[in-house]
């Protein structure tokens, strides 16, 4: 490399304005490819993103940290897009009356379920102390996963990827699972994908209808509210 | 546009204050769509401007994760060792619950 281009690339590379263009770069690549793909599940524009920013840093050498320097820009935003939710689920507020028996059985049944078969599989499969606990509070969207990770003893931060690939796996099977069962009313359906894949999932909702995108909002936000308080009893019961 | 980003956050920040108060294990932003979803079922509508803040930030929601899942690289190592168990579990578990609350949500809304 020739010295002044280093010297750009020094000053560059300390700066937020990498990660972020970055991030918002990858991340338009991905939608306008899993757009002329028709939208299929499996080109998951999150996924398509992060495998080509985990490229470009390898490549050049660059620590996540550095990237994140820039990135958190669009980390933050997901407060305030989190609070944005309640918009779209008041306008369901009608149909979220008349389904609110459904709903709290369907909440308290999915979450215990999420823990407890993540728990059991990856345990029978040889998985580890700190993986298990780590997986535990996968199917809650990534802030309120984190505080549960640190809290009964598992990692954070890799509980964070887990999570991000759950809403992955989740948004990318949802399409096709609820059609073998034959479950079509869009309520059910967004219910479901929130309350198993989380925003990502909230996201892929979205794109069904504003109901299904509504229910799996309403999912996530009490999913993350009911496994905070389930993940640590039942992981205490069963290590 | 300017005055509902600002309510989002003000809803964001009363959410991180009551949470912190009280020592809640939810975070700030989910105590925070709650409060907006109280005040808006009270206020009886949601207004316009509020509504195209909303949608216009809700429409690009999967780039916000993308920050957060480019961790991945961090933890190259650990599932790299387990990865087989981590995969299967996430994929089967995901798979259960979703079918589960699928089922469960239409058995209750006949019952009802």
């Amino acid at each position: 490399m020739r010295p002044e281009l280093r010297d750009l690339w020094v000053y560059l590379s300390t700066s937020p304005l990498l990660g972020l263009t970055l991030t918002l770069l990858a991340y338009q690549m991905a939608h306008a490819l899993s757009v002329k793909l028709g939208g299929h599940p499996l080109a998951n524009p999150v996924a398509l993103a992060v495998a080509l920013i985990v490229a470009v840093l390898t490549l050049t050498g660059t620590p996540y940290a550095a990237y994140f320097e820039g990135a958190q820009f669009v980390h933050f935003l997901l407060g305030p897009a989190t609070v944005a939710l309640a918009v779209p689920l008041y306008g369901q507020w009608p149909r979220l009356k008349r389904l609110f028996g459904a709903s709290m059985l369907a909440l308290a049944i999915g979450s215990i379920t999420s823990v407890v078969s993540v728990w059991f599989i990856a345990q029978a499969l040889g998985a580890t102390g700190q993986t298990l606990l780590s997986l535990a509070p996968k199917s809650v969207t990534t802030p309120i996963a984190m505080g549960i990770s640190e809290k009964i003893g598992g990692l954070p931060s890799l509980t964070a990827v887990l999570v991000i690939l759950t809403g992955i796996i989740g948004a990318v099977m949802a399409p096709a699972l609820l059609r073998a069962i034959g479950t079509r009313d869009h309520a059910a359906q967004g219910f479901a994908i929130g309350m198993s894949a989380h925003g990502i999932g909230t996201a892929r909702a979205f794109r069904i209808s504003e109901t299904a995108g509504a229910f799996s909002a309403l999912a996530m936000g009490l999913n993350g509210v009911v496994t905070s308080l389930v993940v640590p009893v039942i992981t205490d019961w069963l290590s | 546009m300017l005055a509902s980003i600002t309510l989002l956050l003000v809803f964001q920040l009363f959410g991180e204050i009551f949470v912190q108060a009280l020592g809640l294990p939810v975070p700030g932003p989910v105590m925070g769509m709650l409060f907006l979803f109280i005040a808006l079922v009270i206020r009886g509508h949601a207004p316009v401007p509020l509504r195209e803040t909303a949608s216009n930030l809700l429409q690009h929601l999967s780039l916000l994760f993308v920050p957060a899942g480019a961790g991945v690289m961090i933890h190259a190592g650990l599932l790299a060792r387990e990865w087989l168990p981590t995969l299967v579990a996430l994929v089967a578990s995901t798979a259960i619950t979703l079918l589960v609350t699928a089922l469960v949500m239409r058995l209750g809304a006949r019952e009802q």
